[in-house]
């Protein structure tokens, strides 16, 4: 049998820097380079066993300030798609060990607007008050109609989203709740059928994670973890065109659906299904797109998502527990692509047992993903105790 | 009844024209909304594309819809954008007749009465000399 392409790849360090509403003294540089800081330490590496960085616009300092040169350097944007580049690169042996961050701070400060990353320019869209809630509302909307889902299944989510965040010492939204269904109902309307605690908050913050290959994980301080599968489907620019549930091409897939096509192609990476994933770290950008995405990856059937999230299913000690440090709903929320990050480092920390929120006893295998129909693309990643 | 939506007022972000969309916006001055037909396979184009959305042909021409069609899906929006814009607004994508979405504003319709699968026509609202923009209002 060939070998898995990422036999030979392990995550062996992951770190959050502080994570806060504002972090006074800060900017995106300082709170990234905190994160990475803490990420070694982590790892137990220091800068001169690192021969790649996959960090968004932080990749050429990091690479300067650490004199690790020569050294990969991935051009990607810091989500589930660098870590499989990173992965990759070290597969393919272009080298051995990465450092993938991201962080944010100082960016949203003009707080009568919806944040700068939130809001579309293109020239379809951008004289009719677009921004992401709106636009993940009409992805939301048109299941509504489709198949009945209901405001108060959307609260359910947002809920077990929230306490999850609620009893996170590091989240922040720590100590907010908890809440009821009936809490969600009863915030103020943001965009119909989203009330403000069905959305993501905003936040600054930053994160980090080394991979390395499983020879060198075997000398390390943690328990390594392994990517199982991943993959991604796009539809097209985030928040340029009207974002339609029916978005396809003569393939007949839709955007509605996006996520599906990645996930059944994780899952046969990773020669599982979705019955075997015992944590859902899915990215949470509205409570409706907790629903969509289990549809979309085969948990449920078409339509079906709103039943599935009721009756403590994707809570803790649920059959499928979901986003177990509050997400970006309660967690942190730090830009564009930081919190997309988090989703692969709680799943790792919940695949070495050291989630401090909603930890899933002996977990094993971690579902992973970022993205949403709102924006026309989801990735999804596997991640695993045992080597794949 | 509830209040009725209303267009917005100049001062909000303004779509900034391209080569390949510069007709579609010169359509919208003179109260015209115009899409694209593919000259090979006979297909509609929209939002404007420098290639057919079905066969990535770049024979497209333009043609002028009758401006109706029907609510695919909505949103009504209770925190502004940016202050520039006035709430509540309904942010909608319409399937006009011709077969193409397009998103929009519904106006002059009741907050309430928003509804996938309602009947709506263009309403164009100059904004200043370069830009009309296409509104959506109830039909009939």
């Amino acid at each position: 049998m060939a070998k898995h392409p990422f036999h030979d790849v392990a995550i062996v360090g992951i770190a959050n820097s502080a994570q806060a509403r504002v972090l006074e003294g800060h900017d995106s540089t300082t709170i990234t380079f905190q994160a990475v800081h803490r990420v070694l330490a982590d790892s137990g590496l220091s800068p001169a066993d690192i021969d790649g960085v996959a960090a968004g616009p932080f990749s050429g300092p990091l690479t300067y300030y650490m004199r690790n040169g020569p050294s990969w350097r991935s051009h990607m944007v810091p989500s589930i798609p660098i870590i499989l580049d990173a992965a990759s690169a070290i597969a393919t042996g272009q080298c051995h060990t990465v450092l993938v961050a991201h962080g944010s701070a100082g960016i949203y400060t003009e707080r009568a607007s919806t944040a700068p990353w939130t809001r579309p320019a293109n020239e379809f869209v951008v004289a009719y008050g677009m921004f992401t809630a709106a636009e993940f509302a009409l992805i939301a909307r048109r299941h509504m109609h489709m198949h009945g889902t209901t405001p108060e299944q959307l609260a359910t989510v947002a809920a077990t989203i929230r306490n999850n965040g609620h009893v996170h010492p590091g989240a922040v939204y720590c100590g907010r709740g908890p809440f009821t269904p009936d809490d969600i109902l009863a915030s103020r309307m943001v965009a119909d059928p989203f009330h403000l605690l069905d959305c993501a908050m905003t936040s600054e913050g930053a994160c980090a994670l080394i991979l390395t290959t499983r020879e060198r994980a075997q000398d390390l301080p943690n328990t390594p973890v392994y990517i199982l599968g991943g993959a991604g489907d796009s539809f097209g620019p985030s928040y340029q065109h009207p974002p339609a549930w029916d978005l396809a091409g003569p393939s007949g897939r839709n955007n509605g659906y996006t996520g599906r096509w990645a996930a059944q192609k994780s899952f046969a990476m990773a020669e599982l299904g979705p019955a075997d994933v015992d944590v859902c770290e899915f990215y949470d950008p509205f409570s409706f797109e907790i629903i969509r995405q289990f549809e979309a990856y085969g948990f449920c059937e078409p339509g079906e998502g709103g039943e599935f999230v009721m009756d403590g299913r994707i809570g803790p000690g649920g059959q499928f527990p979901v986003t177990t440090d509050g997400g970006t709903m309660s967690f942190s929320h730090g830009g564009a692509a930081v919190q997309q990050l988090q989703r692969v480092i709680r799943g790792v920390e919940q695949l070495r047992g050291a989630c401090v929120s909603a930890q899933v006893p002996d977990a094993g295998v971690a579902m992973c993903s970022n993205g949403g129909a709102g924006a026309l693309f989801t990735d999804v990643m596997l991640l695993g105790t045992q080597t794949p | 009844m509830s209040e009725l939506l209303q267009p917005q007022s100049l001062g909000i972000p303004m779509p900034v024209p391209t080569l390949f969309s510069q007709p579609y916006w010169d359509g919208c001055k003179v109260g015209e909304l115009r899409y694209q037909r593919c000259g090979d396979c006979g297909a509609v184009t929209m939002d404007p594309a420098p290639a057919c959305s079905a066969c990535f042909s770049a024979n497209l021409f333009w043609e002028v819809s009758a401006g109706q069609g029907e609510v695919y899906s909505w949103t009504t929006v209770w925190r502004p954008q940016t202050p520039a814009f006035t709430v509540p607004y309904a942010a909608v994508i319409v399937t006009l007749d011709e077969g193409f979405w397009l998103l929009s504003n519904l106006i002059n319709c009741p907050v309430d009465a928003v509804h996938v699968g309602m009947r709506v026509k263009t309403a164009f609202v100059e904004l200043s000399e370069e830009i009309t923009l296409p509104y959506f209002e109830p039909a009939g």
